[in-house]
């Protein structure tokens, strides 16, 4: 398995070019600002000062190929071009180091987001029904900001830190090497204490972020629950609880702010302590001629550029740290197994009949959902199934689209085993609508075409005919095009359902199971869709999960479950002659209203009697 | 919720607002004064700093004079000590002010949000207060303390080199301040555009996380749907305009920077030119020039932070101005001076004040619309006694819930009167009544937190055994005893999981110790299994004995034993007495009781637990 880093790393792939690159310009515009303050001091020391040049040859030969430094000297605006153009390139590569860096750190952050939308979308379906909605948000976007931001910002410091570093104590030593030791005394007590800060604001970090948790919490669930906060007159209470957790957030970032103030005045003090050290030292010893002013003054620029990025440090391993902890919840989500799809399973039509033979099925262990159960449906039958809650009705047709998986027994779609089918195919030829289905934020006609690729209208106003949701649409003032979801308009529950319905139509499935879909829908609408649905499905296995009676005796074959097990199976016609609950149900509704009546006026005047 | 995210706000600066958001420091004034002076401190120091260079360089090193060397060590010792103390202050006083304004915005805010009418709520989501009340109260509050640190830093570092470069040599600085005028105006026009470029990065990004939120929730309907692909090519188009906005702000600032960076050094370029050949001249000295040139690189260092600065005041001013329309709304329904003098608001209720409620409620010619006029009650009148149950009965949008709400006050009526024993409900506290109103909602809201904490809630200082007696009355005991942790089970979100039923018990048994006057019930549509049912219904007539009350129902027997039946159809009673009376007339009740009853009667032999071993009918 990968660890964070590696996995993030695989995330940066077909990047990892920019990065260098953007490393390279970061290292070229360093070494500019390296090399600015020399040609500064040479125009200072001996192109106006007097003292002897330490340039390299090739620029040695360059000026005096131009005439000499007196030439310079009388034309010192060579020397202001010569910065110009200096801070010209330092732009250019500053430009590209910028511009990389955004392209591979945004492509990482677009690789992670990407990452994890697909494998959230292809966990099995039991991870979704289990699935902690606001925690699984809440690491895809700010814990994927915050490896970002690490990403964007801080990485490739660490490059300009170490390079500044190398390159800064190269020129030093050469210039003077006991100097550069007094330089860069304080360098490795930065290291360390900024080390022993990070372990500590880490730890506080955290306990500041789940105070910030707390917080929101309570302010979520007051503005949710606000009909209740008013109803028991608890404003008072509620401002206290929340007070407190404000209360407690604010303390915990004071906390942060103190270590931070202590941290950031203790090595600003260790930095600038240690330019004064240098300074005086350096000052000694020019004045005894030990080194010459303009080593000094080279000394005293370069530690101005160099302790900054060195105290810089701490903010890198704070952010480092935080990506850390961010990755580590992101990998999380990675570590959930993807759902096998079997790609190379078969892809039969589906043309035959359905067949179950013996299936038994279970969420946990030892606790039968369906024990035993075999039937056959002849393609292009309706089956209506009943049950009461718990029975296992949701789960049998949960099992068609292999949602979940039957540990025992077969379930054979034309003589093919459905484990052998390839996932992907076997649910884009069998349709279900969900009991509780999901609209997206899209117009309601988008939400319809979902259902098949490249539907067009005549697929999609057909859907909308047969699930009877014409009439609604048609009183939206947008119609069609009127968005729903999150951020637009309501739809009660037998509305989503219908628009479900249309959803599923649209894909022409050979097999069409309804998970008590219809339940939101008055009878009357119920009834028309199911008319409009016989006429069109000719040659679709149909499943229906329905309470109606009136649904339930048009099927052509009624399953009736009961804790698991198939207890009655037939026509209408054989089951009203079968002692049973279908017999039952369908006598009472038969009475007359009349009759209904004369028990409920009985029941009345009993009570008016009493 | 983009509709609120993507308002537009004012850009330029708007001095009244800023006096708004100064007035939110007023507590931390003399914290603000005490950083300013710590400001100016550190800037000063920063700025004296090349100095020590300049007077090393010409006391001891051009004279090779090391007399007084120590002395000289000692002050910079000194300095470097205040500066971090400086340091020290300036993080911890600007910390305590940002947190300081946060805290106090965000409790002010919460106090509003309890106060304000539902009317406010139904319009504004919840994801759009929350986003007000964390980080946007956030970025205000940190550049408030932040951005004013920033900014008179910026200034006095600007201020303090200008000063000692024209000090130095006013000729030369001139000339170095050439530049200025050029870098102004390509800053501005930069910071515009970087802005924008940010703006549009946050509006996708808000995109991202709604399609993560329905990727995620959605994912069921997804799969069976075999949608999987088609709908990460959608996310991937999402990423990809994320990526492409957000990689095109950065490279907007990578030339920015740059741009800046080379104005800087034409102007250290011509400091060096020109002061050069001052020395040259003998018209400079040449530790002037050393100074002069370290002065100038240190000019042009806070004008970029100006400019990032400035960019951030502007986007702190946006979300002040949602902070403050948020705070600064007027709630629609508010109690009068009077009676918050004579009954307290809110927060300090007084108690002792509150007149005894006995139950009975008077609509007198009520009129009332929604905002959007939407549902509308037209001159309803209805007279309820003491102790009376009262069921409404009708469609959705009929205007039941209206009335309900009508009578929590969570709105008023635009004409007419609600009167409670007699008199008009303006002329008490929103409190008093609340406090007497026991409100049930169709779908229970369980705080995080233990059963017991939620029962609680419906009256603070009750003891565990009026806990324990209001969950029996309920009949909840037995099913929170055979809970593993019993009363002290976690019932939010995190918590195990409760059934809707059993969670509309909690809410029943909280509405119980409570103990009412005025009962108001919005029953469930949902069907819940069959014994669950049965002991909310026995649950339910327990809650109403003696109680006025007032019941959405949906379900017959809840119906059927309410002393009065008021079957609403836009907005008025259609049919109006008890349930014999009213199926007597064959009406519209007639017609909905005998539809329900066939429905209810076979939900109830389809949905029993079992049929193995049932004797129905």
């Amino acid at each position: 398995m990968l660890n964070k880093w590696q996995l993030l790393l695989s995330f940066m792939k077909g990047r990892k070019r920019k990065y260098i690159g953007a490393i390279i310009f970061t290292g070229l515009s360093t070494l500019i600002s390296l090399v600015a303050p020399l040609v500064t001091r040479t125009t200072v020391d001996s192109i106006i000062g007097d003292q002897p040049m330490m340039v390299p040859e090739w620029i040695a030969d360059l000026i005096s190929s131009i005439g000499g430094k007196s030439v310079l000297a009388h034309n010192l605006w060579i020397c202001g071009i010569v910065l110009l153009l200096l801070s010209l390139f330092n732009g250019f590569f500053m430009y590209m180091r910028g511009k990389w860096t955004s392209q591979a750190s945004e492509h990482a952050a677009k690789n992670i987001r990407d990452g994890l939308f697909d494998h959230l979308q292809n966990l099995p379906y039991d991870e979704h029904v289990k699935a902690e909605t606001g925690d699984w948000i809440q690491r895809c976007t700010s814990d994927v900001e915050t490896v970002r931001r690490f990403l964007a910002m801080q990485l490739v410091e660490i490059g300009r830190t170490v390079f500044l570093l190398t390159a800064a104590l190269i020129i030093m030593f050469s210039l003077d090497i006991r100097m550069t030791f007094i330089s860069m005394a304080v360098v490795p007590i930065v290291f360390a204490f900024s080390y022993m800060f990070f372990s500590r604001i880490r730890e506080t970090f955290r306990l500041a972020d789940e105070a910030e948790g707390r917080l929101s919490t309570v302010l979520q669930e007051n503005l949710t629950g606000i009909r209740v906060v008013r109803a028991f007159g608890q404003q008072a209470y509620e401002v206290e609880k929340f007070d407190g957790k404000n209360r407690e957030y604010s303390e915990l970032s004071y906390k942060l702010t103190r270590i931070m103030a202590g941290y950031w005045s203790l090595s600003d003090f260790l930095v600038m302590f240690q330019m004064g050290v240098t300074l005086v030292i350096g000052v000694y010893w020019a004045s005894l001629g030990t080194i010459t002013l303009g080593t000094l003054m080279t000394f005293v620029i370069y530690e101005g550029m160099l302790l900054w990025p060195v105290r810089h440090m701490g903010r890198i391993l704070t952010d480092m740290g935080k990506a850390q902890i961010s990755m580590g919840r992101i990998q999380e989500l990675f570590d959930k197994s993807r759902e096998d799809m079997n790609e190379d399973g078969l892809k039969p039509d589906f043309d035959g009949d359905i067949e179950f033979k013996n299936v038994y099925f279970e969420y946990e262990k030892g606790h039968p959902v369906l024990n035993n159960v075999s039937f056959k449906v002849k393609k292009g039958q309706t089956v209506a199934i009943l049950g009461p809650t718990g029975s296992g009705k949701s789960s049998l047709v949960h099992l068609l689209q292999r949602l979940y998986d039957y540990q025992d027994g077969s379930i054979t779609i034309g003589g093919v085993e459905l484990k052998d089918i390839n996932k992907k195919w076997l649910r884009q030829h069998v349709g279900i609508v969900l009991q509780e289905p999901f609209l997206f934020s899209k117009t309601l006609k988008e939400n319809i075409a979902l259902g098949r690729k490249g539907a067009n209208d005549t697929d999609i106003y057909e859907a909308v005919r047969i699930a009877s949701i014409y009439d609604v649409i048609k009183s939206f003032e947008k119609g069609y095009e009127t968005p729903v979801g999150e951020r637009g308009v309501t739809l009660s529950g037998g509305q989503k359902q219908r628009v479900a319905i249309a959803r599923t139509l649209i894909r022409n499935s050979s097999v069409l199971i309804f998970d008590d879909s219809l339940s939101a829908v008055d009878t009357e609408t119920d009834a028309a869709i199911r008319k409009a649905l016989k006429e069109r499905s000719k040659g679709i296995t149909t499943f229906i999960i329905s309470h109606r009676i009136t649904t339930l005796s048009e099927a052509d074959l009624i399953l009736v479950l009961d804790k698991g097990r198939l207890v009655q199976s037939g026509t209408h016609d054989e089951l009203i002659k079968q002692p049973g609950i279908y017999q039952r149900v369908w006598t009472l509704q038969s009475m007359m209203d009349e009759e209904l009546l004369n028990i409920e006026n009985k029941r009345l005047d009993g009570a008016v009697s009493q | 919720m983009d509709v609120f995210e993507e308002q537009e706000y004012a850009r330029s600066f708007s001095l009244e607002l800023w006096k708004k958001i100064l007035h939110y420091t007023k507590p931390y004034r003399k914290y603000m004064l005490i950083l300013m002076a710590v400001m100016a401190g550190t800037g000063g120091i920063d700025a004296v700093f090349p100095l020590m260079n300049r007077y090393a360089v010409d006391h001891f090193i051009v004279p090779g004079n090391i007399e007084g060397l120590w002395l000289f060590g000692i002050i910079y010792a000194g300095l470097v000590a205040l500066q971090a103390v400086n340091v020290w202050l300036l993080i911890d006083i600007a910390g305590k002010i940002e947190i300081g304004v946060c805290y106090d915005i965000r409790k002010l805010g919460f106090k509003k949000l309890q106060e304000l009418s539902f009317s406010y709520y139904d319009k504004t989501p919840v994801g759009w207060i929350m986003a007000r009340m964390t980080s946007d109260t956030q970025r205000l509050g940190e550049t408030i303390a932040w951005g004013l640190v920033d900014l008179m830093w910026g200034s006095v570092m600007m201020l303090a080199t200008l000063c000692i470069i024209l000090y130095l040599n006013w000729k030369l600085a001139l000339i170095v301040m050439s530049v200025l005028p050029a870098l102004a105006l390509v800053s501005m026009y930069f910071q515009r555009k970087i802005l924008a470029e940010y703006r549009r990065v946050r509006r996708i990004n808000s995109r991202i996380t709604g399609a993560f939120n329905e990727g995620i929730m959605g994912a069921r309907t997804i799969k069976t749907l075999v949608r999987e692909e088609d709908t990460l090519q959608e996310f991937k188009e999402l990423t990809g305009n994320m990526r492409n906005s957000s990689v095109r702000a950065v490279v907007v600032s990578s030339i920015y920077m740059p741009i800046v960076m080379a104005l800087g050094s034409i102007g250290t370029g011509l400091a060096l030119w020109f002061g050069g050949e001052g020395v040259i001249y003998q018209t400079l000295t040449y530790g002037t020039l050393v100074a002069f040139i370290s002065y100038t690189a240190q000019f042009f260092e806070p004008i970029h932070q100006l400019a990032r600065i400035f960019a951030e005041l502007q986007n702190a001013q946006a979300s002040a101005e949602r902070v403050f329309s948020m705070i600064e709304t007027e709630p629609d329904v508010k109690d009068s001076p009077e009676v918050v003098k004579v009954y307290g608001d809110v927060f300090s209720a007084k108690r002792e004040n509150w007149p005894p409620i006995k139950g009975n409620v008077t609509f007198d010619n009520v009129s009332f619309s929604y905002k959007d006029g939407e549902e509308v009650l037209e001159n309803f009148s209805l007279d309820v006694k003491a102790g009376e149950s009262i069921a409404l009965v009708g469609e959705t949008g009929s205007g039941k819930s209206t009335i309900v709400n009508l009578i929590c006050r969570f709105y008023e009526p635009q004409e007419g009167e609600i009167r409670i024993d007699g008199v008009d409900y303006r002329k008490r506290s929103q409190l008093w009544l609340q406090s007497n109103i026991g409100y049930v909602l169709q779908a229970p809201h369980l705080f995080s937190g233990t059963i017991r904490d939620n029962i609680r809630y419906g009256k603070l200082d009750a003891t565990d055994d009026e806990i324990i007696e209001a969950a029996k009355l309920v009949n909840a005991h037995d099913f929170i005893m055979r809970l593993k942790d019993g009363y002290d089970t976690e019932a939010g979100e995190g918590g195990s999981r409760l059934s809707t039923g059993e969670k509309q018990l909690i809410s029943f048994a909280r509405a119980v110790l409570a103990n009412p006057r005025i009962f108001v019930l919005d029953e469930a549509t949902s069907s819940i299994d069959t014994e669950t049912e049965r002991i909310i219904q026995s649950a339910i007539q327990k809650v109403l004995k003696g109680r006025t009350s007032f019941i959405i129902a949906h379900r017959l027997s809840t119906i059927r034993s309410a002393d009065r039946i008021l079957v609403i159809r836009d907005g008025r009673v259609i049919e109006e007495g008890n349930h014999t009376e009213l199926l007597k007339r064959k009406g519209y009740y007639y017609s909905l009781y005998t539809n329900q009853f066939k429905e209810e009667k076979e939900m109830e032999l389809m949905s029993r637990d079992s049929w193995l071993s049932d004797d129905v009918v």
